[in-house]
């Protein structure tokens, strides 16, 4: 259920169409944003592999042709989101530009440039087989191939050679330069535009430089002028409508706007966010858009001024661990870097970005800056911990804490205390008191101690500033502590040091007792919640071990591989993710009993790195005792390959599931083999015992129809956890599908529900009441009809 | 877009007492004036009544001082051994004094002569002092009686000898004229009332009472001995409210300031110090030799300490006046309707708003790091104004420029001077503030070498200071570890480890 599983925006997104809307690509989706007000106004769906260009339709400016690497051009009307043609190619396509006369090109795979006949028919879905080649080997680089005025040439680079290759004379020209000039510089061709007046194409290098080229359709008396304004790679270059203006962008992330007319003038507007790696221009020429690696659009005025920021979910290193923002309920991680951000998982949009290191950012490579590695919120939201470190990989670590408070009237975290170096080492873990009376933070790190940090009022200073300070040094025969957990009541604090717990009085800082269960270092630590706050379980790297703290005995203990452990923070549960052979299992248990609630094998490939539970705004009412634990709350977990943030919602069967098992299973080997996705995989849970009976049986041997049909619906009634989209449409298709299962509609339907699910698993319907009760009205009619048609 | 982040500047907090309002309080007093006396001066006290002289008791001599003289306005020179506890009446009329003798002698602040003479004590007295009613005088003396005094006739109205030992402090109460506190060597405090005839409470103060102090409500009452300074609740019959030992050697004096009643006491180990009302040290007065006598004059213009030595060393408050001179002569600002000038401006329905972005005001070095002009922004930070004023700018600035890993290029190409200024700056500020590692590419010149030696040195020096100190760590860590209680660790964390253990050895 989280669209922003892909990248929200993709290398070529942004397109303008009449300066209101701007066009994106995103996942397998294109979306429509409007440039006013930053909001998403159409999803245009369809596509089965990743999209990989969006262009406007030159003849009809309303519409849009979008691309996939499912091998299919589409052809949308974004005004209102519908699709209006289908064109089938059957190569995965990587690129795609147009020209006026009909024709499109694309660059499909191997990396040719192909022209591509569109033909004209009226059917929706179109056979497109006609195609010529163009240019061979170009670069994989969308930005490394342009079209020259009106589609009269086609400019490409690839290595230190530009090609261009003019249509009507079909001529091929090459033009390539040295490896390296007098000073050394690197002259690799990065990117290309060419004007769309004049003949004049620009190419930007690796060293910075931008050359403009002359008289290119001559083998020899072709000129060219250099200009070097960017330190680092031109990432992306663009002429504006009229030619006037060139754009350029890069790692810089400064927008550079050159005037063709006099050479040395140039304008810049500096920190724009993320590298740049792609700037377009709208029709009329009015606003700008550059696209930002950290998956972040800003459109701007072609006076230079910023009018508006479209922001998706920041995926650059994740150091801290996924949490909730208790007062937003917003997922919180690591965003721009010395960033944190709250992503709303609602609304799937970024709320805001936390400034947490508060310094310049300098867009150079190979540069240490601080980075926020350590993250904990309290209990009520009102304050949070950050931890931000530089010099990780040479020997002198800079790093500090900072206490942040929240300002209601501000709306927004400010900065309460910084302690620079509050250990001598790299803090490893913390976490805050849920005790309501102290706010008290533990910190543990490398140096061999856990601090308590306390927030202290100073009386003297007759001020209202409260600043926290240290309360507390602890150590354990100088082992290194890892975990840190406090109880639910906030009485007990658990410090793992390596093989031995200690359990430590939060009021007086007694070491009440140690737990020890050799061998192995205690990976993990959690205490258990509610009626089950007495147990605290830990775990190592081959066991999992639930300690009474009452008797101070071992309770149960399992052998199992767990990679993470959370809680619950609104139920007993406890989820633990194991890795086996190569997969992750997903086990949820109950500390009281060593026996699980739910397990489901091979949630994902990989590793499991964070996981977070995020409370849901109205806890459902499952029936279905397997899903009771996601009643509360939902889980978010994201793997080893830090790209999917999968997931895991009411993984619940729906009857048609194993009807449609084995074709989804073929669709998704298609889409493994086609594009590289890191979509997981999931064996089918076993669906219940009476729909196994319903489908397994033999026709022969079944009872009369009307008599299963109650009891079909009745399992549909029963799954009612989590929910579908269009719950609507769902509903009417369970119906439809008693009448007469009509295979391609569903398998289309399905196709949907995968994708927008993010993982793989099914998200059955979310029935209202109207709706249960109109299913209600259904099972109750007479269906002796149905029995009619099954004997005839 | 983001707007250019400046430099962050790191403030060190400043080590040591904290500023608080008590502090700059008392801190507000001149530079002390000494007036030496010829032997110690064992009692001060200020007239009730404005101009709030002070009469001071030392030698055989008991002077009166005006608030600003530094000569004595009136000396008393009729004893013939050391005199003790001159003491004003509540209208600053009268004054009374003990001595060596035994004798007690009354006196006319405008007149020479003695008025009245008491005898009776067979021992030195060392304490006087008026009843509130004025008709009375109390004494305290060594023959271990205090007694009261008709002061129209010249004759003894009561005597008490309850104490054991010496009576070396009294104090009257001002708001019954029938009560005063003793106390005495013998380590016990007493409330007389002259109604009852003797001592109706008595408190154990553990030590000699060197002196007792009355609050004026009178519900509380401070006594002073051995390093103690103690405070007692009368009203719960006398009642231990808390005992202070925040000085090394007997604590000799007390008294208190009128402004909120703050407690000073004064030490022989040389120190004035001032309590707030939850009785924590505010402010510390240090002297030269050991006190023995300490005033507040009535409105805390003036603090008198009188010492073992003689001196009698008077501290005048700051006047306020001098402080607006200091405003007077700044610059000023513009007015407040300058800045806001057209800036509360609504615009109305049909106006055509044309916004103008507000420039972002930025340091000099910041603009200059803002052009990435590295070596000019350090110039900017070593500018002398910043270097001294501002060492944490120029800090900070070394600090972001090795940060943008540019610190080489900033260095690259500078010639002796600069060199000299920035090497005197580290070495000046190397064990304070840098915490940086910052590395220096240099040219060959003597004077550079010898100041880099000099910064080897320091650093040496430094390098040999932590490890002392580590070691005394060390030492203290082994005094705590000895001194907490051993307590043993219960639960059942024994047996995995023996398995642990025996698996090991297996």
């Amino acid at each position: 259920m989280l669209p922003s599983k892909q990248r929200l925006f993709q290398e070529r997104p942004a397109y303008f169409s009449k300066t209101m809307f701007l066009l994106c690509a995103s996942g397998d989706l294109v979306k429509v944003f409007s440039t006013s007000t930053e909001e998403c106004v159409h999803v245009l769906e369809g596509h089965t592999g990743q999209v990989t260009g969006v262009i406007l339709n030159p003849t009809n400016h309303l519409q849009v042709y979008s691309c996939s690497a499912d091998g299919t051009i589409r052809l949308w009307d974004f005004i209102d989101g519908i699709l209006i043609k289908i064109f089938v190619c059957g190569w995965p396509i990587f690129s795609i530009y147009t020209q006026v006369s009909k024709s499109v090109f694309v660059s499909p795979e191997n990396f040719q440039l192909v022209a591509l006949h569109l033909p004209k028919v009226p059917e929706q879905e179109v056979e497109a087989r006609e195609m010529s080649a163009v240019l061979c080997n170009i670069s994989s680089n969308p930005g490394s191939t342009a079209m020259g005025r009106g589609g009269e040439y086609v400019a490409s680079v690839m290595g230190r050679q530009l090609t261009v290759y003019f249509f009507k004379k079909l001529k091929t020209y090459r033009f390539s330069l040295k490896a390296t000039d007098k000073k050394g510089a690197k002259n690799a061709f990065t990117c290309v535009a060419c004007h769309p007046k004049d003949d004049c194409i620009a190419t930007g290098h690796e060293d910075g430089k931008i050359r403009l080229w002359r008289n290119f359709n001559q083998k020899k008396e072709y000129t060219y002028s250099t200009q070097h304004w960017h330190h680092d790679a031109v990432g992306t270059l663009c002429f504006t409508t009229e030619g006037m203006h060139l754009l350029s962008g890069g790692v810089e992330s400064v927008l550079v706007q050159w005037h063709c007319e006099e050479v040395n003038k140039k304008d810049f507007l500096p920190r724009l966010g993320g590298a740049i790696s792609h700037i377009c221009v709208s029709p009329d020429g009015q606003m700008y858009s550059t696209s930002h690696l950290d998956n972040k659009i800003n459109i701007i005025h072609c006076s230079l001024k910023l009018s508006a920021v479209i922001q998706g979910l920041v995926k650059g290193n994740i150091w801290t661990d996924l949490m909730i923002d208790p007062r937003t309920r917003a997922l919180v991680m690591n965003g721009r870097p010395g960033h944190l951000q709250f992503y709303s998982l609602q609304q799937d949009k970024q709320l805001y970005s936390l400034d947490i290191v508060q310094q310049e950012y300098i867009n150079q490579e190979g540069l240490d800056q601080f980075e926020v590695m350590r993250a904990a919120f309290s209990v009520g939201g009102t304050w949070l911990a950050t931890v931000e470190e530089r010099g990780r990989c040479t020997s002198d670590l800079e790093s500090s804490l900072k206490l942040w408070v929240y300002n209601e009237k501000a709306q927004s975290f400010e900065l309460n205390t910084t302690i620079t170096a509050a250990h001598q080492d790299r803090i490893m873990h913390m976490c805050f008191s849920p005790s309501t009376e102290t706010t008290m933070l533990v910190t543990t790190a490398w140096d061999n101690q856990f601090k308590v940090w306390l927030l202290g009022l100073d009386s003297d200073t007759q001020k209202e500033h409260a600043s926290w300070s240290c309360d507390y040094v602890g150590s354990y025969h100088g082992l290194q502590p890892t975990n840190c957990c406090f109880s639910s009541d906030g009485s007990l604090l658990a410090v793992s040091f390596k093989e031995v717990v200690t359990i430590w009085s939060s009021d007086t800082w007694e070491l009440l007792t140690t737990l020890c269960q050799p061998p192995g270092p205690i990976r993990e630590l959690c205490f258990g919640r509610l009626s089950c706050s007495k147990y605290l379980l830990g775990t190592t790297a081959k066991n999992l071990f639930c300690w009474n703290l009452l008797t101070c005995s071992l309770e149960w203990s399992t052998p199992m591989d767990v990679c993470l452990l959370r809680s619950d923070p609104l139920s007993e549960n406890v989820v633990a993710f194991s890795l086996h052979s190569g997969n992750t299992d997903l086990f949820v248990f109950r500390p009281s009993e060593p026996r699980p609630l739910f397990t489901q094998k091979a949630v994902c490939g990989g590793k499991v790195q964070r996981c977070v539970f995020s409370p849901r705004e109205e806890p459902l009412d499952s029936c279905d005792e397997r899903f009771q634990w996601l009643n509360r709350s939902r889980l978010y977990f994201l793997t080893e390959l830090m790209v999917p943030l999968l997931v895991d919602d009411s993984v619940a069967v729906t009857p048609f599931y194993l009807l449609l098992g084995k074709h989804r299973q073929q669709q998704e080997e298609k889409q493994n083999s086609g594009v590289s996705q890191a979509a997981d995989r999931v064996q089918p849970p076993q669906a219940s015992v009476a729909i196994k009976e319903l489908l397994h049986t033999p026709a022969h041997v079944l009872p009369a129809a009307s008599f299963l049909c109650s009891m079909f619906v009745n399992s549909l009634l029963i799954s009612n956890t989590g929910k579908g989209k269009e719950p609507a449409e769902q509903v009417e298709e369970s119906e439809k599908e008693e009448d007469d299962s009509e295979e391609e509609m569903e398998t289309h339907d399905y196709e949907q529900e995968v994708r927008t699910q993010g993982s793989v698993e099914e998200a059955p319907p979310l029935l209202s009441k109207a709706e249960e009760k109109e299913l209600r009205r259904v099972r109750k009619t007479d269906f002796s009809w149905v029995t009619n048609l099954a004997s005839s | 877009m983001a707007s250019f982040k400046p430099v962050k500047v790191q403030t060190i907090p400043k080590l040591g007492e904290r500023v608080t309002e008590d502090t700059l309080y008392w801190k507000n007093y001149k530079a002390p004036v000494q007036i030496k006396e010829f032997a110690a001066v064992t009692k001060i006290e200020f007239s009730p009544l404005p101009p709030h002289n002070y009469v001071v008791t030392a030698s055989t001599r008991i002077q009166v001082y005006g608030p600003h003289s530094l000569e004595p306005v009136r000396t008393f020179t009729r004893f013939h051994d050391a005199a003790y506890g001159g003491s004003f009446r509540g209208d600053g009329k009268l004054l009374v004094a003990g001595s060596e003798e035994g004798l007690i002698r009354l006196f006319d602040t405008g007149g020479r002569v003695a008025l009245r003479q008491f005898t009776g004590h067979s021992k030195a007295v060392h304490v006087t002092s008026f009843l509130s009613d004025g008709y009375r005088v109390l004494s305290g003396s060594d023959d271990l009686s205090s007694r009261v005094w008709d002061v129209a006739s010249g004759t003894e109205l009561n005597s008490y000898t309850e104490h054991t030992d010496y009576i070396r402090a009294a104090a009257a109460s001002k708001l019954n004229p029938d009560l005063y506190v003793t106390g005495s060597y013998d380590h016990t405090v007493k409330l007389f009332d002259v109604r009852v005839g003797g001592s109706v409470m008595t408190m154990q103060h553990g030590h000699p009472v060197e002196s007792v102090l009355l609050y004026p409500s009178e519900a509380l009452l401070v006594s002073t001995g051995g390093r103690y300074v103690k405070v007692w609740d009368l009203l719960k019959g006398g009642q231990q409210l808390v005992s202070l030992k925040n000085h090394h050697k007997t604590v000799t004096c007390a008294c208190l300031s009128t402004t909120d009643n703050k407690l000073l006491t004064g030490s022989l180990d040389r120190h004035v110090k001032v309590y707030n009302s939850s009785y924590k040290v505010v402010h510390n007065f240090d002297y030269a030799t050991s006190i023995l006598s300490l005033a507040v004059a009535p409105d805390d213009k003036v603090i008198a300490v009188g010492m073992t030595n003689g001196v009698l060393s008077v501290r005048h408050r700051k006047h306020t006046e001098e402080k607006q001179e200091v405003l007077g002569k700044r610059r000023r600002n513009p007015a407040y309707r300058v800045f806001i000038k057209g800036k509360n401006y609504v615009p109305k329905q049909d106006d055509f708003l044309v916004s103008k972005t507000v420039k972002q005001h930025l340091q000099k070095h910041d603009r200059q790091l803002k052009c990435f002009q590295v070596s000019k922004a350090l110039d900017t930070a070593l500018e002398i104004w910043r270097r001294f004023h501002k060492p944490e700018v120029t800090v900070a600035v070394m600090t972001e420029l090795n940060r943008r890993g540019t610190l080489k290029n900033a260095l690259a190409g500078r010639d002796e001077q600069s060199l000299t200024t920035l090497l005197n700056f580290l070495i000046k500020y190397v064990l304070t503030l840098l915490n940086v590692a910052l590395m220096i590419r240099l040219g060959d010149s003597p004077v550079i070498e010898r100041l880099l030696q000099r910064l080897m040195e320091l650093l040496g020096r430094e390098a040999e200071l932590q490890q002392e100190l580590l070691q005394v760590l060390g030492i203290l860590d082994t005094l705590f570890a000895s001194l907490t209680p051993r307590k043993e660790v219960t639960g059942p964390a024994v047996p995995p480890i023996m398995q642990g253990s025996q698996l090991q050895a297996a």
